[in-house]
C-alpha cells in the first residue's frame, strides 16, 4: 500500500486529521503513522487507534501488516 | 506460556484466559522466541517493567488467532490485557511505558479496576 493511499483513507474518515506517514523500511510495507485530530479529545487511546483502523477499512492486520500508530490531539 | 485447551469455542476460551490471569499478552511466538517485531517489542516492555504475565502464542491456534481480533475489536497482535481489560497493542504499550502509565497500571493493587487513559 502506498503511503499516500493510507493518508488519504485516514483523512477521508477523519476530515480534520493531520496525518504524517513515514515509510520505515523503504519497502512500502512497514509504516509509521502519526494522526492528530480534535475528534480524539477525551477518547481513550484504544478508541483513538480503533478510529484510525476503522478508517483503513479492515486493511490493518491484513494487507497492511506493519503500521506503527501514534495518535494525539492538537 | 498458557496452553489453551482446544475444546470449546475460541471466544469462550479467550475470555477464560483473560479473566483468570491478571496480565496476559496474546502474541506471535513465545517470550523467548517472539515471531514478530511487534510481539518482540511488547515482551521487551513487559520484561523491562519486571511484569509477571501469561503469554498465549496465537500461532499455535487459528481459532484464537482470529478470535482475539473480534474479542477486542482490534485488528492486530500483540494484545495486552490487564485485570480483564484490553489495554492495547504494542504502540499503546510503548506510549504508556514512556509516560509511566503502564508501570502504574501493572503495579496497581489487584482489586483496582483497570483504567484506560
Amino acid at each position: 500500500m502506498a503511503a499516500d493511499e493510507i493518508a488519504d483513507m485516514i483523512r477521508t474518515a477523519i476530515p480534520d486529521a493531520v496525518v504524517e506517514i513515514t515509510d520505515l523500511a523503504g519497502d512500502g510495507d512497514h509504516y509509521a503513522a502519526r494522526v492528530v485530530s480534535e475528534s480524539f479529545r477525551g477518547l481513550p487511546r484504544v478508541r483513538q487507534h480503533q478510529a484510525v483502523y476503522a478508517a483503513l477499512g479492515g486493511r490493518m492486520g491484513g494487507m497492511l501488516h506493519a503500521l506503527q500508530l501514534t495518535t494525539a490531539t492538537p | 506460556m498458557t496452553d489453551i485447551n482446544a475444546d470449546g469455542d475460541a471466544s469462550a476460551r479467550i475470555d477464560t484466559v483473560v479473566k483468570s490471569n491478571p496480565v496476559v499478552l496474546f502474541m506471535k511466538g513465545t517470550p523467548l522466541f517472539p515471531q514478530c517485531g511487534f510481539s518482540s517489542r511488547a515482551i521487551a516492555i513487559l520484561q523491562h517493567l519486571n511484569a509477571e504475565f501469561e503469554s498465549v502464542d496465537v500461532l499455535q491456534d487459528q481459532g484464537i488467532r482470529q478470535g482475539i481480533k473480534a474479542y477486542s475489536d482490534w485488528p492486530t497482535i500483540p494484545q495486552l490485557y490487564v485485570r480483564g481489560e484490553f489495554v492495547g497493542g504494542s504502540d499503546i504499550m510503548m506510549e504508556m511505558y514512556e509516560s509511566g502509565e503502564l508501570k502504574q497500571l501493572l503495579d496497581a493493587p489487584s482489586g483496582a479496576a483497570a483504567t484506560q487513559a
